[in-house]
Formats: C-alpha cells, structure tokens, sequence
C-alpha cells in the first residue's frame, strides 16, 4: 500500500488530484458519472456575490492542443449557492473548495464571508487571476500591490485553508506568489488561463464575442510547468499546480516540480473521468519506482 | 440521469450522399435508454489538429444489436476525420446527452422538419414516438436532390414524408416553410424542427404566427457536451441556460428569437 494523502495546511486530501474550477461544474455533473468521493477535492465553479449572465456567445474556441475560452464567471451568486446547490452537494465525500471572485474587495469579502459558515466546504480558492471579466478578476492578480491588499484583507476574515490562484499573465509569477504568501495565503494555485485569441480568416471577425480569452490545456502545459517550479522555488507555502494536465505522467511531472497537488481542467472535456485515471496512474507509479508515500516525489526533480 | 463515456465499435461507415455518412457503431455492454433529440459526443480519432469531442444527434437506436447511428454532414476537420472512419475501428462516446423533444401523446398531430443533419433527430422522433403517416408529417429540405439522404424511405411508415429542395430538383422547390403543408400549420398539435438556424427560425416564426406548440433543436458550440464548462449557453426568457443539459431542445416561447 501507497500513501497518496497530503495536507495544504488544514486541507487534508486523499489524494493530490482535484477537479479544477469551472472545468467541474458543482460536481454535480460529474456525479453523473462516477463517485465523486474518490477525488482529492472538487474546485467548484467560480462564485460572485450577484447573478452574473457571463459573456456572450460564443465562448469557446479550439486551438492547437487546448482551447479559449470567455465564459466570464457566469453563475447565480453566492446566496442561490448556499441556498440551492450546497445542500445537494454537501454530502459528497470529498473536499469541496469555493472558487471565490469579485470585482472589488468588498465583493470578494462578502463571498467569503458567506462560505466561511458552510461547514462541508474545507477551503476556499481565492481567483485573482480570471482574464474574462472587465473588473475585477486579474486586475488584482496581476500586481503585487493589489494582490497583496486583497489576500490580506481576505485572511482578515477567513479562518479555514486560503488558496490563491496565480495568473499567469506576468511578467514574474514569483514576485506574486511571494506577495501573498506575506499576507497570509497557505497554498498558491497556479495557473490560471493565459490571454489569448483567435480569427477566422474566412469572416475576418474574432471567434469569441469577447475578442480575447483564456488558452487552456495541452497548449499551455510546459510553461505552467516552469511557473511552478519557479514558484515551488520561491514560496515555503504548498503550491497547487494546473495547466494542461492530460494523464498521470503530466500530473507527475508537476508533483516533481514541486506542486503538493494538482488540478485536472480541460482534460475533463475529453473525458470526465481523467482525473480518477491520474489517481491510478499516480499510485502505480509510486508502486513501479517502490515509493510508498507521495511526499518521497513532491520536488523531487532530480538536477 | 447516469451518463457514460465507452468505446464503440464502428460497425458500418456508409456515404449517403456527397456530404453526409451515415455511421453505426456498436456497445459491447446494454445501451442506455436514448429519447429522440438526445445526442453523444464523440471523440475524433487520430487527428491531432482535434483537440475536443464534437455532437452528434443520436439518429437510429437498436437495443437488440446494441447500436446507435449519427448522421454525420462533412463541415470541417473533425467531421471529415469522422467521416473516414473505418469498420472495426473503436471510438470513443459520451452518451445520452442532453434532453430530448417532448414526446406527443397518441392522439396528437406532428409535423416535424429536419434540414441538413438536423433530418436525424426528427426521424428518431417519428420512429420512436411510433407515429404513422396519418399522424404525422415530415419535411425534409436540402439544397439540392444531390443533398438529400437515400435509404430513408423505410420512415414512411412513421409518417408522410415530404421534400424540399432550394433547386427545386426534388420536391417542392424553396424553404422548408415554402412547402403547402405550411399553409395550414393550425391542424397540428406540436412542430418539431432541427437544421440550420435560419430554417428553425423560420420554422419557428410560422408555428409561433399559427400558435401550434413547436420546438427546436440547437446546434451551439460545445466544449465539454455535459454541462460542466458553460460554453454552450443560449439567452432565454429564463436567464443563459446550458444547451448540453438543459437543451438541445428549447421549446420556442422560451428563445429570445
Ligand atoms: C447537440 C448537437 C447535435 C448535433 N447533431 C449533428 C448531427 O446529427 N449531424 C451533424 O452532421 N452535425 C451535428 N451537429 C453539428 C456538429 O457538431 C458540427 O458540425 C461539428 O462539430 C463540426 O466539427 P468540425 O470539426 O467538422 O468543424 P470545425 O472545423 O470545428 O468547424 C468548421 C466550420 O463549422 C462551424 N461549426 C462547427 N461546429 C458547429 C456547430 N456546432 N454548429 C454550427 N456550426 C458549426 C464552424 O464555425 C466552422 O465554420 C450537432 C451539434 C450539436 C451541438
Ligand atoms: C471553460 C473554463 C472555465 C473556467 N472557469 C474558471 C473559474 O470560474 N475560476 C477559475 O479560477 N478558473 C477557471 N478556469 C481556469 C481553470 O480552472 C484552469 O486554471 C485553466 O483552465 C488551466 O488548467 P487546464 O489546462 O487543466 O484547464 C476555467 C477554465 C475553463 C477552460
Ligand atoms: S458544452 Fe460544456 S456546458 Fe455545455
């Protein structure tokens, strides 16, 4: 037997493998499917305080090895979640993570304030680092300054596991992550989609309504592999690692970089049950190189 | 609803016309109960230009041979590698997706109208509802004779079978909505369309116009098919809903056409 558990502060996790957010729905739509329970954590849809409609059609676009896309945070606001969605969810054996967003700090606080009273949901993922809504979202993930103010007014009032997820839309993502593990961040994720866009040459008009959108998937997966080893590097604090995680030896090879867990998003599109693929293909993993604990291959990069 | 995501045998791959092929793939397990309008995902083989699965309409269900069809209209890439799809070979489906058309009662009068690909669902729906040619009505318009799909005379027994043709080289020549049944769309209980969007449209302004109950199948871009990335959404009087799950059939009074 291989022990596959890890701890992000009070976040314990029977396996290193999490949904990742807005690739997951509620985990409601993955249920339709398997046994959530087997899941390191379910990171549910991002969250604001109000309704928010999103963007406009189209949303998507597919690109060489991933996608684009411009969904721009829709959902029905924090009060419908705690009213509707939680109590059908909240006995899902897994941890369940709150994506939390708003477009300014008081937005951001009144979310959290709301989730923190939710006993099931053991942590919450503070994104700074959305490209697809005009205020808010990357703004204040994309200078330390900002970053550092809304982490540090978020610790004010949240006392369970606090996730920052990182953009990737800088110039040093570690500068970033060391700002907010300053203010109080226990882990960092990273990363979120990078800006990006595309045409048809045919109409000569934008394929998404928004012009621009977040690159995911394959297409993204060696820079975000370099960005968390960078920030593995620079932080004490654990760090998340996302970006293009397809199979097992991709989420290995963040592990080795130094991620304490990952997260599965686009690959869920293909097939919803990659993420329990990773978890089999993990443990056989620790099993052919006779490991028996998961830490023996967190940053275990051999230079 | 329980979803599933298995490899299908290809069993037979046929062209039925230029453009459209008509591939039926086998389970090795029991199907899952499918309701006409419902459709699959699937992924596409060996084209690494083809990053996401792409829908399907589920056209012919058989529960005895394990197999279900699709109709497959070559538009781009993913579509034509799916449509040079050999027999034997495995693919990949997420299956039953979405929500199917409301069944009519028995004593209800139909008239469905399929365009393009659009022509599987509605004849899934003829078949399954076990209509008859006295009871129901389907149009089914293309472009041209050369556009329309062969070896579906057999639906004649579900329901009259009508044509259209922009050339006017098989049936009437026009729309969907220029053909003489829509000149009386008030004898009919319920309207039923899929294709492009400026036909359902169309479809859509008629049996609005005649107050006939209609509904429509939308062909949104998709990302993930189950209801999990929110790319696919429409605007309707009830907010953005999720075409993959809470469509792909609205009924039209809740569109914001
Ligand atoms: C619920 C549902 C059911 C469908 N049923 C059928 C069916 O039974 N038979 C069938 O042939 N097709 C059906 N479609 C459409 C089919 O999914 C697309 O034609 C296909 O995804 C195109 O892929 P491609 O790689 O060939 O095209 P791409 O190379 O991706 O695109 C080629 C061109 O087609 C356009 N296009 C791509 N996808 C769509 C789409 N969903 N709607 C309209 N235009 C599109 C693109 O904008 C582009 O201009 C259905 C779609 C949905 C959402
Ligand atoms: C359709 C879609 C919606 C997303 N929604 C969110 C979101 O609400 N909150 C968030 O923090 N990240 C969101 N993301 C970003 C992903 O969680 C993830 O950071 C990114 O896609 C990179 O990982 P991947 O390549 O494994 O998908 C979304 C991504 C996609 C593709
Ligand atoms: S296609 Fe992903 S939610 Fe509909």
């Amino acid at each position: 037997m291989v022990n596959l558990s890890v701890k992000i502060k009070d976040l314990a996790l029977k396996n290193p493998v999490m949904t990742a957010s807005g690739c997951s729905g509620f985990g409601e739509e993955l249920a339709d499917f398997y046994d959530v329970s087997q899941l390191g954590a379910i990171l549910l849809k991002g969250i604001t305080p109000r309704n928010r409609d999103g963007n406009l059609y189209p949303r998507m676009a597919e690109t060489a090895s991933g996608m684009l896309n411009a969904v721009g945070l829709q959902n029905k606001g924090v009060d419908y979640f705690i009213s509707e969605i939680y109590p059908r969810i909240k006995n899902y054996d897994t941890n369940l993570i709150v994506n939390v967003n708003g477009s300014t700090v008081e937005e951001y606080i009144e979310v959290t304030e709301k989730i923190n009273e939710l006993d099931r949901v053991t942590a919450m993922e503070l994104n700074i680092s959305c490209p697809n809504v005009k205020e808010g979202g990357m703004a204040f993930g994309v200078s330390c300054p900002s970053a550092e103010y809304v982490t540090r007014e978020i610790r004010k009032v949240y006392d369970k596991t606090l996730i920052v997820k990182l953009s990737p839309n800088v110039t040093d993502v570690t500068e970033i992550a060391k700002a907010v593990e300053a203010q109080g961040a226990d882990s960092v994720s990273l990363v979120n989609t990078f800006l990006g866009m595309a045409i048809d040459s045919e109409t000569r008009k934008p394929l998404l309504s928004t012009i621009t959108g977040g690159l995911s998937g394959p297409a993204i997966k060696p820079i975000a592999l370099r960005m968390v080893w960078q920030v593995s590097n620079a932080v004490k604090i654990p760090v998340i690692g996302l970006g293009g995680i397809m199979n097992a030896a991709d989420a290995i090879e963040f592990l080795l970089a130094g991620a304490s867990a990952v997260q599965v998003g686009t690959a869920i599109f293909k097939d919803p049950r990659i993420p329990l693929q990773i978890i089999d293909g993990i443990e056989n993993y620790l099993q052919r190189h006779h490991f028996n604990d998961i830490s023996q291959l967190i940053g275990g990069l051999q230079v | 609803m329980r979803k599933i995501v298995e490899n299908f045998t290809v069993i037979s791959n046929e062209a039925c016309n230029l453009t459209n092929f008509h591939i039926t793939l086998q389970s090795d397990h029991p199907l899952a109960e499918v309701f006409p309008g419902q459709f699959t995902n699937i992924e596409i083989p060996d084209n690494k230009d083809v990053f996401l699965r792409r829908p399907f309409s589920i056209f012919e269900v058989n529960n005895e041979n394990r197999t279900i069809s699709v109709l497959v209209k070559v538009l781009g890439r993913g579509s034509l590698t799916l449509s040079e799809v050999r027999t034997g070979s495995r693919l990949s489906l997420i299956y039953p997706l979405g929500k199917g058309f409301t069944l009519p009662a028995p004593d209800e009068r139909i008239l469905a109208v399929g365009g393009g690909s659009g022509v599987a669902p509605v004849l899934h729906l003829v078949r399954y509802a076990e209509a008859n040619p006295g009871s129901a009505d389907v149009i089914l318009g293309a472009k041209s004779e050369t556009e329309h799909l062969n070896a579906i005379d057999s639906y004649g027994k579900y329901a009259g079978l009508h044509y259209t043709t922009d050339d006017g080289t098989m049936g009437v020549k026009g729309l969907v909505t220029d053909h003489p049944l829509f000149g009386d769309l008030a004898r009919y209980d319920r309207i039923y369309a899929c294709g492009p969007l400026p036909m359902m449209k169309a479809v859509a302004r008629e049996a609005f116009r005649a107050g006939v109950s209609c509904e429509v199948s939308l062909e949104n871009l998709m990302a993930c098919g189950f209801g999990v990335c929110l790319c696919c959404i429409e605007p309707t009087v009830k907010g953005n809903l999720c075409v993959c799950t809470e469509g792909p059939v609205f009924n039209i009074n809740d569109l914001k056409w």
